[in-house]
């Protein structure tokens, strides 16, 4: 039966239904704007829950029978204990041994470990991932194996979607490194230590039931409350629910490519030609190897100046934190901790402060952090001649990587992408991006190792460095010479079934993966 | 035929920009390419294109060629399968890639050399952006960073580079091997525009004559107009013996090197930062290169992690009268360039030897005068080279003779 589909405003062809619901096509930035109110989980009554306040339960296995697992339910999960992460996998192990079948996986992000989870997508535990696909996962969706369509979001999509009740979450299961019997739980202490439990924040209010999964149960009461103990309902005790070295590398570390470095280099020079970076700005850069050594530069250009950033916005790693700690930074807003510096700042710094992403990216709040803040720095995949940017699908047509926070991010002041021009003979700018994840009007400034490409909307931005000597050029002139170089590339091919759809940052679907063809 | 089987390249997880081929000849039957790459999806049809090209060049019409590609680009893919085709039959053929039009710049003997890039000459990866780095020069290296098996390999490779890669201006010199099998590493790189020959381990003049002769006669052969300099890398006791002979042999020597890590090990000592065992080799090296009017270049810094012992290095490279030094990384660069730059003193010296020869020539002045000192054009030459690469390294606004 084929599917209906429109021509949604940014030029590309999209469902109208999806999974069985209707969905609203992208209609342009900032046009969508929902009406009603938000989503509400079932009242509860605490006659319903012991008075002495614990709600400790024998196993993981108890709590769920308890929440009443079922087919077809919506299971969320946070992803703070990234790689390390050994809740997740068990919670379809064990649905799957009960004989639940077409459960909905929400995690908030998913990592290489949770490629065991194939065996429970091919015995029909799992129907689909709402939530990133990396590697394997990613392959596995490509190929069309998965029952249902996978739908990618944002971070702050995904709360919009919870708090809009696009997806209204049965269970979630958090995995909490230090928490009390009544279920209040926080990201420090304990052997699983993750700093911050940001991405828990949606799940714990909107699900209809909460299970808390902890390796370190001490005394009520636990504080700082990241999980509120009264949105609970059950806590389980285990051995461990993460491995330490693989949830927090011990340092990250900036990359020690040549080639990398130069396009470090290039950036912090635009940042200081264009004037952008000044005192008092605020800034946000990944964890990647590159945009640690630009972090790295910055840092050093405002200690020269004697300036002070006002705030960085993190994911934290060790590098923002001696920002905070020399005095070229006043406030780190933390959203995850990337590091072991980064863990034991959040837990022993003033002004280093948990800033959900609850509150920094979801479009349907009074207020975005994102449009507050002067520099960005955001890597991609492809990039277009229009700038549209791509970060979930190479330019093999594969499924890699989750959007993460990168469309909450476009809505910056200044949105620059550090990237080199080709990797491993795959050139990053394209003629139209595979699949497009975010709007060419919102990105400013690409920066590659052999040139500069300044979006024509910012004029400002092209006056401001025209005298200053950098290397300043077309994507078309950049896009001829990574081809001159690696030879015209040939596109993927797709068959019709479409495997995956995009949500923008306000619910409405932007564009599509659809099913490799194998030949 | 030299037996069936020819392996050439590399393949594994961490690879990246290059391929392994292995190319077996067969007696009946089509052509079979039978292709693993990163990039199948993106080149693959092209990949085969070229693979089916290049077995053609060469006549062959019977052959299995297994590729295990890791994001190479085409000149390294046709390398590699140029190697393996030369493993198994004897062939003078060539397949040449295009060569880029910006490729056919060409030097001058006075050019400043403070840093040279040496790229091992069988790892294409590294090849691809070293332009990039500002580098003086790269050093497309046939010797010593080359294993003895993969020389074969690495000349096809080095050929294909200097035709294909853009070096975005920096002076393109390969290091060839020793005796005769460096003069046969000449036929490979010279026609394709080399602007600076390296010569290892030199240690006499009889060295440079023959290299001399030989690329005359390929220059003769291909009709090349360019000059090839030559840069001769003293690394023996006998080389310093030597020097000063060996400098002042041929006008196309512009520079000296010295190569400290087998200098000592042929006095039987150990290399040391402190650098006493190689003083006297190395200021005898430099009183060589200036009695023959050459520049004299210091050895590589070996470790690449301590750019604090870098910099004193060159500090001290540059007080004995050296005029640049090797790179082995690109991190190395900036470091160098700017020890080695002119300083405030002689900034300000070539300023006024710029303002006095402009003053004499608006004076209608047929000799210009600074003080008491007559100052003749390679004075002046080399005073507005120092101006230029001071506004270049930004120690000097490009507006300075407004602001006078």
């Amino acid at each position: 039966m084929p599917i209906k589909t429109v021509i949604n405003a940014a030029g590309r062809s999209v469902p109208l239904k999806i999974n069985g619901k209707s969905e609203v096509p992208f209609m342009g930035i900032g046009k969508y704007k929902p009406e009603g109110g938000k989503y509400s989980p079932p009242i509860p009554s605490c006659t319903d829950f012991p008075d002495d306040g614990n709600k400790v339960i024998i196993s993981l296995e108890e709590a769920l029978r308890k929440c009443g697992l079922r087919d077809g339910m919506t299971i969320s999960t946070h992803h703070h204990l990234r790689d390390g992460d050994l809740v997740s996998n068990k919670v379809f192990e064990l649905a799957s041994d009960m004989g639940i079948k077409d459960l909905i996986w929400f995690p908030s992000a998913s990592f290489p470990c949770n490629e065991p989870l194939i065996k429970y997508l091919d015995n029909g535990t799992i129907n689909r991932i709402e939530g990133s696909m990396n590697g394997p996962l990613g392959r596995y969706v490509s190929e069309g194996r998965m029952k249902g369509t996978a739908v990618l979001r944002s971070h702050g999509g995904r709360v919009q979607a919870i708090q809009d009740g696009d997806v209204r979450i049965d269970i979630a299961v958090l995995a909490a490194p230090t928490a009390d019997s009544f279920g209040n739980a926080k990201g420090t202490g304990g052997s699983s230590a993750c700093g911050v439990l940001g991405y828990a924040k949606a799940d714990y209010l909107y699900a209809d039931k909460v299970i808390v999964v902890t390796d370190n149960l001490i005394d009520f009461p636990c504080f700082p409350m990241e999980i509120e103990g009264n949105y609970v309902d059950y806590v389980v005790v285990v051995d461990k629910i993460g491995v330490p070295e693989k949830i927090i590398s011990g340092t990250t570390r900036i990359t020690r490519s040549p080639d990398r470095l130069l396009i470090a280099e290039l950036t912090a020079s635009f940042l200081e030609k264009s004037g952008i970076l000044k005192d008092g700005v605020s800034v946000q850069a990944g964890a990647g190897g590159t945009s640690l050594a630009i972090a790295v530069f910055i840092h050093e250009i405002l200690k020269n100046n004697g300036w002070k950033s006002k705030f960085g916005f993190g994911g934290s790693t060790g590098y923002m934190v001696k920002m905070l700690e020399e005095g070229q930074m006043e406030f780190i807003l933390d959203a995850q901790a990337f590091d072991l510096d980064s863990v034991k700042s959040a837990e022993h710094t003033t002004n280093h402060i948990p800033y959900s992403v609850f509150n920094a990216y979801n479009y349907h709040s009074k207020g975005n952090l994102t449009s507050m803040m002067d520099i960005m720095i955001l890597g991609a995949t492809e990039v277009d001649l229009n700038f549209n940017g791509n970060v979930v699908t190479h330019s093999d047509g594969y499924l890699l990587h989750g959007i993460g926070g990168w469309q909450n991010c476009l809505h910056a002041r200044n949105v620059i992408l550090p990237i080199p021009l080709f990797r491993d003979r795959i050139p990053v700018i394209v003629d139209e991006v595979t699949t497009l994840c975010g709007p060419g009007e919102l990105i400013d400034v690409i920066i590659t190792e052999r040139g500069i490409a300044i979006n024509p909307l910012r004029q400002d931005l092209i006056e401001s460095v025209k005298e200053s000597g950098l290397p300043l050029k077309t994507l078309r002139e950049l896009k001829d010479e990574a081809e001159s170089i690696c030879g015209i590339p040939q596109k993927p091919q797709f068959e019709d079934k479409i495997v995956a759809v995009i949500k923008w940052v306000d619910g409405t679907v932007i564009d599509v993966v659809r099913k490799i063809k194998t030949p | 035929m030299n037996g069936s089987i020819a392996v050439t390249g590399y393949s594994g997880p961490k690879v990246r920009s290059d391929c392994e081929i292995i190319l077996e000849l067969r007696s009946e039957g089509e052509i079979v390419i039978d292709l693993t790459s990163k990039v199948k999806v993106l080149y693959g049809e092209a990949i085969k294109n070229l693979i089916a090209e290049v077995l053609e060049f060469f006549g062959l019409k019977h052959a299995f060629v297994k590729v295990n590609d890791s994001g190479a680009l085409p000149f390294v893919i046709a390398a590699r399968l140029e190697s393996a085709v030369k493993q198994l039959v004897n062939t003078d053929l060539e397949y040449l890639p295009g060569m880029l039009k910006e490729n056919w710049y060409s030097t001058v003997r006075d050019r400043f050399r403070f840093t040279r890039l040496y790229l091992p000459g069988n790892t294409p990866g590294l090849m691809i952006n070293a332009g990039l780095h500002s580098a003086d020069g790269i050093i497309l290296d046939l010797e010593d960073s080359v294993a003895p098996e993969r020389k074969s390999e690495a000349r096809i490779l080095v050929r294909n580079a200097l035709r294909q890669i853009n070096f975005y201006g920096a002076e393109r010199m390969v290091r060839i091997n020793q005796g005769e099998w460096g003069l046969e590493d000449l036929n490979y790189v010279i026609p394709h525009n080399v602007n600076l020959v390296l010569i290892p381990k030199c240690e006499s003049v009889g060295d440079i004559k023959a290299v001399e002769k030989e690329i005359y006669r390929i220059k003769k052969e291909h009709k090349l107009k360019n000059n090839v300099f030559l840069m001769p890398i003293i690394e023996s006791a006998l080389g310093i013996e030597n020097s000063f002979e060996i400098a002042q042999s041929s006008k196309n020597i512009v520079a000296i090197a010295i190569g400290l890590e087998d200098y000592t090990t042929d006095l039987g000592v150990s290399r040391t930062i402190e650098g006493n065992e190689s003083f006297y080799a190395r200021t005898r090296l430099v009183v060589a290169a200036r009695a023959a009017g050459i520049q004299p270049i210091d050895s590589v810094f070996p470790d690449v992690a301590d750019i604090e012992a870098l910099k004193q290095n060159v500090k001290i490279s540059k007080s004995l009268g050296f005029e640049g030094m090797g790179c082995i990384h690109p991190g190395q660069i900036q470091v160098i360039k700017k020890g080695f730059a002119p300083d405030e003193a002689e900034i300000s010296k070539s300023k006024e030897i710029i303002i006095a020869f402009e003053t004499g020539k608006l004076n209608g002045l047929g000799v210009v005068v600074l003080g008491s000192k007559m100052i003749d054009l390679p004075i002046v030459r080399r005073a507005q080279k120092i101006v230029s690469l001071a506004v270049s390294l930004g120690l000097l606004s490009e507006s300075w003779m407004n602001d006078i």
